[in-house]
């Protein structure tokens, strides 16, 4: 098994050498979403230090105040003691306004580095061929880029700053105690020995945990999202009660390990205390002596009390930090996996252009298969001349939507070529193919959005009143402008209020404005009443007659207007002819089509 | 400290309208969190206890500074550090104890309000769902719950007792020296001044920004669902164009928000150092006068450090709190949207349904049609006497669908009744009437279970493997003509749907039809079941449907004239109303209305005669 791409995405039981090469494969990509900010990566750190440095001077202005500036005061010399106050304002103000200023500074670093990654996810998942997206489920790809990008947000906004400036903090409070006084700083050094181990035990029990809680979200979620997406069914099937028991064991099983969780920081949390709160008495102890001997200064021992105790403030939000730097390195570590998938439809490296297409579509040598041992199409040659209207017949399965799938390149054929004017589909430029090339399916799908938005898809930059042509071409014009907005009508979500006949007709619509030299209609009229399909007919015999159209239907009314009709059995192409040849014959075709006639009134 | 004190979560923010507005909002999760509330209060003590302790260390100290090291005596040092010792551990005692008694049962009121918050989604109508996407509702479920627990079990405990810790801190500096006291608490209006500008304009952004990351999920939705279609238009590119304006807008808002951020770290760190500078200042220069020992200078500043925590984190603590009280708007939108279709307040039953179905002057519109446009069923009647099947005709858009949605309640009529067995469908419960009549719909749900558990939805009696309940399984699947599935990987125990193996549109309407087959109910309602089968299975699954549907009531919604075989009558909706019913060569014979829907064959014979004169 390897863990290349999204391969064993679901496993928990890496091997070292499979765990580093996940590891290296999501740094990777954290080094090339920082690079191009890296200048302002700089400016945060340089602000973000001397900052911090700034905030850790407090103590040690005390100590002075008291040791220089009140014996000095005794003496009526006020200046030792103004110049410390006037520091500590200078500091104390300089660094409140660079940590705002940093504040903003990294905010601006992380959004920059989130918009990159949201932008690279959502083109990769368009780059990805069908054939990916149907294996890898659509639940999956969602979750990458929203429950996956938040994980990397929440570490982006909170977790980093968290600990740069906590570990800038400890660092320049410990630098500044032991320049203050030696011996404290060794007994803050050895308290470093008891806060690394507990941190350690943290980390190596946490890491499990945050693992299994991202498990329990992830079922729920997609409990969740399935009962919303199919509340009709829900409904209908009085599954409510089952649901809330089905839930409710999902939100039970995610409450228990978050419960464990928040145990973890339980321990941790007043671990950290009691170990800050027994290394400000060590400091007492060892500073005491010496100021009762004369050695230390008073104000020396407050300061030194003063940062052992500050010392460990930031630890306990450095802590949560592993919450979000473990869900962060997770969901890095599957997005970077996503990002690494090769299409298997890729975009060709020296594309040819094709500014006009005479739509002449032919298969040569072509065989499909999934795997070696899966053929769906088995090794066959064929020549669409331009201009033809081809029916494709046969039963579900037969490879018909396959065949279509290879001339619209949704996929790539295992072996041979599909040309387009003498093109390989292969080397030809993603936007020629496009604009030559377009399919209609029959799950006609409508984004959020208007009508007119909807049909525009076939050509952003269409007028009104090519899309009302467009609408018009197909029938589509009198359901729409019966709707409550015209064409402004918001579709909704999923299509929500228009029927499936009408969906179908908007992607006809769609596909019409397209313009394209070769048209795919994959049941693309399924849903469709008689009189609706009607009128789509007749508009077909006027529209494809100068373009190359392939038409795939159970229904042989579609038939009617082919010039060539192929009938497929078990992916292979078994009868090929004119329709009246076909119907006048004794093949297969012959006799569905009289089955067909029957059924009519 | 009470175990009511939730109920009055003390504000630091001083101008009433806000904290009322705020509060009141939070307030609302009163009935959520009371179970918890016990432990909550006690957690708060705790904590209180702690801070107390960590303030009470400084005491300490003065008086070894005061007493023993000013003399050089070291004989108190040990008490001393025994004592600092001993409160030490207390401290951290009291925030493990913290810990133990908040945070599990935060855990607990998470869950209830995630299960309440789902149990009401299933509630609400299909209307509701209609207007909201699920992008919107899973953020709800989600994050925003999230966010309530880690409120109620962190940032309410530490808002409450940080608050009290800093009135005790400002009591004891007070104590101490007044003048310093004074310098302290003088510096703080600052924050709590801000504090109110910030909530102000805080609440909007987040609120803002929390909807425009509900809106990026849907987008990255659709752009996942409709990948078919951007690649057949290789409109991925533009897709993107679209997806990165909306993420910009975002990024927008998230760098607007990390201002107010900005702005309120700069107060809360700026207003303490300004504080320690001038306390400084004053405090060497009145021991220099003799006002304040040296002992009682070191203890001030080890208090006002101990109180620097307390300050800092209530900006934090405000921005969580204002972010809660966004998260409890966004999920009482959904539990306080009225539900328009619910069970009756005294139900009637039906015990042995025969399964006459009827529509007396049926009315319905939907909410957001315009006025100018008649009702889209304008006074329909039909009557479907038990056992017979119905075929219903009409062209796309005239409302079929909306009609059978009638019958099971998916939308309430807004005029007239539709009856069961002469009882309204109101006056039945939901869950008895979706007994009696069970549908399959064109755009066929799969839900991520296997086909057995999809096939039995509609039979929780199944749910147990039975000899009975195998047999229901098979017949369902055999009238259905799914026996496919008895090929996929693990038979009929195969996981399908969303998590599962993929099944083209075909084979999921016929796992749906063999679910609402097997629901065995006594109305059974079709909504164009049929449409993407091909012609040999769409017959094959007709000559089994037969034997069903000769028992059962049955609408079928119909676009083709083989399904319409399958009907003893055919009812003809046109303009909002049924203008004819009979049966299929009566209207076929009497109405060009029906005639224009159904039949092709005309279309059909013209053509070929035309092929003949081309031939020709």
């Amino acid at each position: 098994m390897s863990v290349i791409g999204v391969e064993g995405e679901e496993r928990l039981d890496y091997t070292k050498a499979e765990s580093a090469q996940i590891r290296r494969r999501s740094l990777r990509l954290l080094g090339s979403l920082l690079f191009p900010v890296r200048w302002s990566v700089v400016v945060a750190m340089l602000v973000v230090v001397v900052s911090t440095a700034a905030q850790v001077a407090g103590p040690a202005l005390i100590a002075y105040g008291i040791d220089k500036g009140l014996p000095a005061l005794l003496e009526q010399d006020w200046v030792p003691l103004a110049a410390t106050g006037v520091i500590y304002l200078v500091t104390g103000i300089t660094g409140a306004l660079l940590i705002a200023w940093y504040t903003v500074l990294s905010a601006r670093i992380s959004q920059a580095v989130l918009i990159d990654l949201r932008k690279r996810v959502f083109l990769q998942t368009q780059r990805l061929s069908l054939e990916f997206h149907e294996s890898y489920t659509s639940g999956r790809i969602i979750s990458r880029q929203t429950s996956d990008l938040d994980a990397i947000r929440e570490l982006l906004d909170s977790g980093i700053n968290q600990l740069v400036q906590g570990l800038l903090y400890m660092a320049f409070t410990g630098i500044a105690l032991v320049a203050l006084d030696g011996v404290s700083g060794l007994v803050l050094l050895v308290a470093l020995v008891p806060l690394l181990a507990l941190t350690r035990w943290f980390q190596v029990r946490s890491q499990h945990l945050f693992r299994q809680s991202r498990t329990a979200s992830a079922s729920l979620i997609v409990q969740f999202v399935e009962t919303m997406t199919g509340i009709r069914a829900v409904k209908a099937f009085r599954t409510e009660k089952r649901n809330e028991g089905v839930f409710g064991k999902l939100v039970e099983s995610y409450r228990l390990v978050n419960a464990r969780v928040i145990q973890l920081f339980g321990v941790f949390d007043p671990g950290l205390i009691l170990i800050g709160n027994v290394t400000v008495a060590a400091v007492l102890l060892v500073g005491g002596f010496r100021v009762a001997d004369g050695q230390l200064a008073i104000g020396a021992l407050l300061a030194a009390l003063l940062y052992t105790r500050r010392f460990f403030d930031p630890m306990e939000e450095m802590a949560m930090f592993y919450n979000s730097y473990q869900s962060a390195a997770a969901a890095l570590e599957k997005i970077s996996g996503v990002l690494e998938e090769q299409p298997g439809v890729p975009d060709p490296v020296t594309p040819v252009d094709l500014w006009t297409s005479k739509g002449a579509v032919q298969f040569d040598n072509v065989q499909f298969e999934y795997q070696a041992d899966r053929v769906i199409l088995p090794h066959f040659s064929l020549t669409l001349e331009p201009g033809q209207t081809i029916a494709l017949v046969g039963s579900t399965g037969a490879g018909k939507s396959t065949l279509a799938k290879l001339i619209s390149r949704f996929y790539d054929p295992s072996h041979g070529r599909v040309l387009l004017d003498g093109v390989d589909l292969r080397d030809l430029h993603p936007k020629d193919l496009r604009r030559a090339i377009v399919m209609v399916t029959q799950e006609a799908y409508l984004f959020s959005g208007s009508v007119a938005d909807n049909i525009a898809i076939g050509k952003p930059e269409a007028t009104r009143s090519e899309i009302e042509a467009a609408a018009r071409a197909v029938g589509a014009h009198d359901f729409i402008v019966g709707l409550p907005g015209g064409y402004d009508t918001d579709v909704n979500k999923r299509g929500g209020r228009v029927s499936a006949g009408q969906r179908q007709l908007i992607s006809f619509a769609r596909a019409f404005l397209a313009d394209p030299a070769v048209l795919i209609l994959d049941e693309a009229t399924s849903s469709l009443d008689i009189p609706s399909e009607r009128l789509v007919q007749e508009a077909l015999q006027t529209l494809l007659s100068d373009r190359t159209a392939v038409i795939i239907a159970h229904r042989l009314s579609t038939v009617a207007i082919a010039d060539r009709v192929l009938v497929m059995e078990n992916g292979i192409i078994v009868e090929d002819g004119t329709p009246d040849m076909l119907i006048s014959g004794t093949g297969r075709f012959a006799r569905l089509h009289a089955a067909w006639r029957e059924s009519l009134v | 400290m009470t175990t009511t004190a939730p109920q009055h979560p003390p504000h630091s923010i001083p101008t009433p309208a806000a904290r009322s507005n705020t509060f009141r909002t939070l307030l609302r999760l009163y009935p959520y969190a009371k179970p918890a509330l016990p432990r909550l209060g006690l957690g708060m003590l705790a904590a209180l206890l702690a801070s107390l302790v960590a303030l009470a260390i400084p005491q300490v100290l003065q008086q070894l500074v005061d007493g023993a090291l000013s003399q050089g005596d070291t004989a108190p040092i040990w008490p001393a550090v025994l004592t600092v010792l001993g409160l030490g551990v207390l401290e951290a005692g009291m925030i493990a104890l913290r810990r133990w008694f908040v945070l599990v049962p935060g855990t607990h009121i998470e869950s209830r309000m995630r299960n309440a918050l789902y149990a009401r989604l299933q509630d609400l109508p299909v209307t509701f769902h209609d207007r909201w996407p699920s992008g919107q509702l899973l953020s709800r479920a989600v994050s925003d719950l999230n966010m309530i627990r880690r409120w109620i079990s962190f940032g309410l405990v530490l808002l409450v007792v940080n608050f009290l810790t800093i009135i005790a801190g400002v009591v004891i500096l007070l104590s101490m020296n007044w003048i310093l006291g004074v310098i302290f608490l003088v510096c703080s209006i600052p924050i709590w001044i801000y504090g109110y500008v910030f909530e102000e304009k805080y609440s909007v952004i987040a609120r803002r920004s929390q909807d425009q990351s509900g809106d990026l999920a849907t987008a990255v939705e659709e752009s996942v669902h409709g990948i078919r279609v951007l690649k057949a238009f290789g409109r991925g590119s533009f897709a993107l164009k679209s997806f990165a304006s909306q993420a910009e807008e975002l990024r927008g808002t998230e760098i607007e928000k990390a201002r107010a951020i900005a702005g309120i770290w700069l107060w809360l760190l700026l207003v303490p150092d300004v504080a320690f500078a001038l306390c400084l200042v004053s405090g060497v220069w009145l021991t220099s006068q003799g006002q304040l020992s040296v002992g009682e200078l070191v203890a001030f500043f080890a208090t006002a450090t101990v109180l620097r925590f307390p300050v800092e984190s209530i900006g934090f603590l405000l921005s969580m709190t204002f972010d809660t009280r966004t998260a409890t708007d966004r999920f009482f939108d959904i539990l306080d949207t009225p539900n328009t279709i619910t069970d009756p307040p005294r139900p009637v039953t039906i015990t042995s349904p025969r399964g006459r179905l009827a529509f007396e002057n049926v009315h319905f519109r939907y909410a957001d049609s315009p006025e100018r446009f008649p009702d889209l069923l304008d006074g329909v009647n039909l009557v479907l006497e038990p056992g017979e099947t119905m075929a219903l005709v009409g062209l796309t858009g005239s409302g079929k669908s909306t009609l059978t949605a009638l019958t099971t309640r998916l939308y309430d009529v807004t005029d007239g009744s539709v009856t069961l067995d002469g009882v309204d469908v109101r006056a039945l419960r939901r869950d008895e009437l979706r007994r009696h009549i069970a549908m399959a719909f064109e755009d066929a749900t799969l839900f991520s279970a296997s086909v057995r558990d999809n096939v039995l939805l509609g039979r929780p009696e199944f749910a147990e493997r039975s000899p009975q309940a195998d047999a229901a399984l098979a017949e369902a699947l055999q009238i259905a003509q799914a026996a496919f599935v008895h090929d996929l990987p693990n038979g009929v125990d195969t996981l399908v749907g969303e998590e599962g193996m993929s099944l083209s549109g075909g084979q999921r309407q016929r796992v749906a039809l063999a679910r609402a087959v097997a629901a065995a109910p006594a109305v059974l309602v079709l909504d164009d079941p049929l449409s993407a089968l091909d012609v040999n299975t769409e017959s094959l699954v007709e000559a089994a449907l037969r034997r069903v549907l000769a028992s059962t009531t049955a609408l079928i919604v119909a676009h083709r004239p083989s399904t319409v075989m399958l009907a003893d009558r055919v009812a003809l909706l046109e303009a909002g109303r049924i203008t004819a019913v009979g049966t299929h060569s009566e209207l076929l014979a009497t109405s060009p209305h029906y005639k224009f829907v159904i039949s092709s064959l005309e279309d059909e014979e013209r053509r070929e005669s035309e092929r003949a004169g081309e031939a020709l």
